[in-house]
């Protein structure tokens, strides 16, 4: 592990209870960063913008949800059967993707791209059942433009949707980095962040799953 | 296959907008010919389009910020000049046409004038103050930078191929609605701010991480310098408020696009939710401009004062007070909403309060200069002009926060004048303040004092009669966006708003002379120790123009002002700190990455915005492709050789030297 650390693993002078020259002492003096650090604190930032995005969504759908136009309400159309399996396909989705950030610490070539695989077959299972559920409402003639409460519904939980596509496509071409290129340090700090985000999508979707689908089929 | 554009997109019927495109892309075509004759075009591709250097792409960013100010203020000029023509007549511009004119000059002014000009001059400065090698992420700032300027390409666009937004700089629905717009012009608005918009995102976020992880050993929060920590209160709200701004653009992008109903008047859109949201953006998006502007006012009152600054610690706490208040007062700019009289009282009381914030900066500003030794230079002159004119403009803001008086005032141009009054006061005066007072750090000569002095006062002259006939036109009932009117007591005041613009259009003359003689004149304006100024903060330890690397070895960092008590033990002990042990530094790889993106972004916004699916399709496949080139590639750094840095700065060790043996600075 201790040459793994100090590759691509977590040599991160800011840690508590390290000591070193460059041990910083909570006034910010202790000059520059490792990149590791960087690359990590500049994408948390980066998803601290996206939960803001995210935050808007709420808020609309808070505003519109009762707007419903004469058009079907949330207890009539969700089916929380379909959702608990979504939630249960992201969340193995999520799992998988720690057994890979161990798997890339072991620097184990075929462990990662398998896990990967796995997380990527999850997440894909989760796409599918998503848009299955979007497709019946359509059928239904409950599109986006049916009611407000309709077009907020699908643009939050959409978003998020484009969001783990957009994660898929990102996991494609890591598997092929890691494959092509090996365990290099720039690769590892880019799986930092590909796991800081599908770990926050989990994240998004516990909300979306109980402020949507669970209040939705209460109230 | 070409969706909506066909050639009656083409305004062969208006012969304004067609012959200045024509005249721009003659003049833009004239430069490249120009600088293909002479050679320069890998010049410039290898040290400014593909540069990830933030000293390049700061200077690329004022370029931008000052051509789209030209433009804006081309708008404004006819704007002005309509309105002192059209009492009972229709004057030269047309209504569909005038709607154009002030949507573009409002979306050009703030979105692409004063934000690359402020984002610019953070690029520059923040890294070097910090004493730091580069931004943190350097590539991104070069992606940030094209994705701005290709917004600002789309937005040029419009003007010869279809036509812009008509419904105001903040498209309000549902006037902004597919129903009521159908042109693409909203759209044009749109996808050239969305797209700019991420740019200004990722600049933020770069921003925060490289003032909060890579500073030089020693420099803790409270040794920073002010300006960056304007800097960082501004990029922290670019972070909080930014996304807001993509949220809502979406959702009207989907109500255009998709048949959406976040807005609409059917099917239960909510039309005052826009205005909510955008406004949760609009206003932070004031205080993103002119904290930095705060920032530049205080290093040029300090070292043109030769004092530290007053009340440090007030400042940075003014600083960040500001910055979050500001997320609390958005509903001021829609109290006739009816939102009832105790929301109106919350966030009328919040918008008085924030201005104690900017209070405790004006007394600051003034002690610093209290008892201090000051020298009227130019940027000196843009300071104390900024004081004066936005206390002023600021006190016109109390008044429109109390919300009796603003039902009142509402969209008059009372308000017009007020926020040109705050605007042009902090963030112009401070953008010129700044380009004066770092471009011998950029360019290693100084601009001609005389032509700036002139510049100077022409602004300030021409500011006062342009807007100050503006607040009387409004109390005398007045509204906003008017074409033409006929009521006779506006008319006198209409007129000598016309006579400031031309005092304005004076000091732009002034100002482009000042640069075209200091370029000619460079020689006998250059500045050799790299400390023009006789400055206090770290950029003017380093050489001007500095070194691609900016320091030798990071300097460290023993208080607050650290280059000024280096400079000052340097004169007790009459000679400089001793020669550090240089090593090898690495630097990032220049990188076409960015160019290439806006590149594909330009198409996919075009493709979007004139419905051509297929270039959508390519313009998304080239951006994910550029994506995975940059993520594939083995060399992301060079080094620089310790002769190499050694020899560079022993050249700046010399002429500091010089300046230690031979006189003071002036």
């Amino acid at each position: 592990m201790s040459s793994t650390a100090a590759s691509i693993g977590s040599a991160d002078p800011y840690r508590l209870g390290q000591r070193g020259p460059n041990l910083a002492r909570g006034h910010g003096g202790g000059g520059p960063a490792t990149k590791r650090v960087i690359v990590g604190y500049g994408f948390w930032l980066f998803l601290l913008s996206d939960i803001i995005i995210f935050a808007c969504l709420f808020a609309t759908y808070a505003v519109l949800a009762q707007a419903t136009a004469g058009g079907p309400a949330a207890k009539q159309i969700f089916e929380l059967d379909r959702v608990a399996w979504e939630t249960a396909c992201l969340l193995a989705s999520s799992f998988f993707c720690g057994m890979a950030t161990i798997a890339v610490a072991k620097r184990n070539q075929l462990l990662t791209q398998v896990t990967l695989l796995a997380t990527g077959l999850t997440g894909l299972a989760f796409i599918l059942l998503e848009s299955s559920e979007f497709a019946a409402l359509n059928a239904q003639g409950f599109g986006p433009s049916r009611s407000a409460f309709l077009t907020s519904f699908y643009t939050l939980v959409g978003c998020h949707g484009v969001h783990v596509t957009a994660g898929l496509l990102w996991l494609g071409t890591m598997m092929a980095q890691f494959f092509a290129k090996g365990f290099r340090p720039d690769i590892g700090r880019r799986f930092l962040c590909f796991s800081m985000f599908w770990h926050f999508l989990d994240v998004i979707w516990v909300a979306i799953f109980s402020l949507v689908y669970l209040v939705g089929t209460r109230l | 296959m070409l969706g909506k554009l066909g050639w009656d997109a083409i305004p062969f019927d208006q012969p304004i907008p067609l012959i200045a495109g024509a005249v721009v892309m003659l003049a833009l075509l004239g430069v490249l010919i120009w600088i293909a004759i002479r050679g320069w075009i890998p010049y410039l591709w290898n040290e400014w389009i593909t540069s990830v250097d933030h000293k390049h792409i700061g200077i690329m960013y004022i370029l931008l910020g000052l051509l789209m100010l030209l433009r804006g203020f081309i708008d404004a000029i006819m704007m002005r000049s309509q309105q002192a023509l059209a009492f009972h007549a229709q004057g030269y511009l047309p209504p569909e046409h005038y709607d154009q004119v002030f949507s573009a000059h409002g979306t050009l002014m703030i979105l692409f004038g004063a934000m690359p000009l402020i984002i610019g001059i953070m690029n520059f400065v923040v890294p070097l103050q910090l004493g730091a090698r580069d931004v943190a992420f350097p590539t991104l700032n070069s992606v940030s930078f094209w994705l701005t300027a290709t917004g600002a390409l789309l937005v040029n666009l419009s003007l010869v191929i279809g036509e812009f937004s008509r419904v105001g700089w903040l498209p309000y629905p549902p006037l902004s609605e597919l129903r009521y717009s159908p042109g693409v012009g909203v759209d044009y608005y749109l996808w050239a701010v969305q797209i700019s918009g991420i740019g200004t995102l990722l600049t933020g976020i770069n921003f925060v991480t490289t003032i909060l992880k890579i500073r030089a050993p020693g420099m803790t929060y409270l040794r920073m310098p002010m300006f960056c920590w304007t800097s960082l209160a501004s990029c922290l709200l670019i972070v909080a408020a930014f996304p807001v701004l993509t949220a809502t653009l979406a959702m009207l992008t989907l109500d255009r696009y998709l048949g959406f109903h976040f807005f609409t008047n059917e099917a239960g859109g909510n039309a005052m939710m826009f205005v909510n949201l955008i406004w949760a953006w609009g206003h932070p998006e004031v205080y993103i401009l002119v904290l930095p502007a705060f920032g530049i006012f205080s290093e040029v009152i300090s070292t043109f004062s030769g004092k530290p600054l007053f009340g440090y610690r007030s400042m940075v706490a003014a600083t960040l007070f500001i910055c979050i208040v500001s997320f609390c007062v958005w509903l001021h700019h829609f109290f006739t909403m009816g939102a009832g009289g105790d929301v109106n009282a919350v966030f009328g009381i919040a918008s008085s309060i924030i201005a104690v914030g900017t209070g405790v900066k004006m007394y600051n500003w003034l002690f610093t200069m209290y008892g201090g030794r000051i020298r009227f230079t130019t940027p000196m002159l843009w300071s104390l002009g900024f004081m004066t004119t936005f206390i002023t403009g600021g006190l016109t803001g109390v008044l429109l926060a109390v919300p009796p008086a603003d039902f009142l005032l509402h969209n008059s141009m009372f308000l017009i004048a007020h926020f040109h009054h705050v605007i042009i006061g902090a963030v112009i005066f401070g953008v010129f303040a700044a380009i004066t007072y770092w471009w011998p750090k950029a360019f290693g000569f100084r601009l001609h004092e005389g032509w700036g002095k002139a510049a100077f006062w022409c602004a300030l002259a021409g500011f006062y009669v342009t807007f100050v006939p503006l607040y009387v036109t409004g109390i005398l009932g007045m509204t906003r966006r008017l074409q033409h009117y006929d009521v006779a007591e506006w008319r006198p005041w209409l007129l000598v708003s016309v006579v400031g613009v031309v005092i304005l259009i004076c000091g732009a003359i002034c100002q482009v002379i000042q640069l075209v003689v200091s370029i000619a004149h460079r020689d006998e304006l250059r500045d050799v120790t790299g400390d023009p100024w006789n400055g206090r903060t770290l950029e003017w330890a380093t050489s001007s123009p500095p070194p691609v690397f900016n320091f030798a070895v990071l300097p460290p960092v023993q208080g607050a002002e650290v280059y000024w008590q280096v400079k000052q033990r340097a004169f007790e002990h009459q000679r400089l700190p001793k020669e550090p042990d240089y090593e090898p530094i690495e630097m990032p790889r220049n990188s076409p990455t960015g160019f290439v993106c806006a590149f594909f972004a330009t198409l996919i916004g075009f493709a979007l915005i004139w419905h051509i699916w297929w270039l959508m399709i390519v313009g998304l496949a080239g951006a994910y492709a550029t994506f995975v080139v940059f993520a594939w590639r083995d060399v992301p750094e060079y080094m620089i050789p310790a002769d190499e840095v050694a020899r560079i700065d022993r050249e700046n060790r010399a002429s500091r030297q010089a300046v230690l043996s031979g006189a003071q600075w002036t």
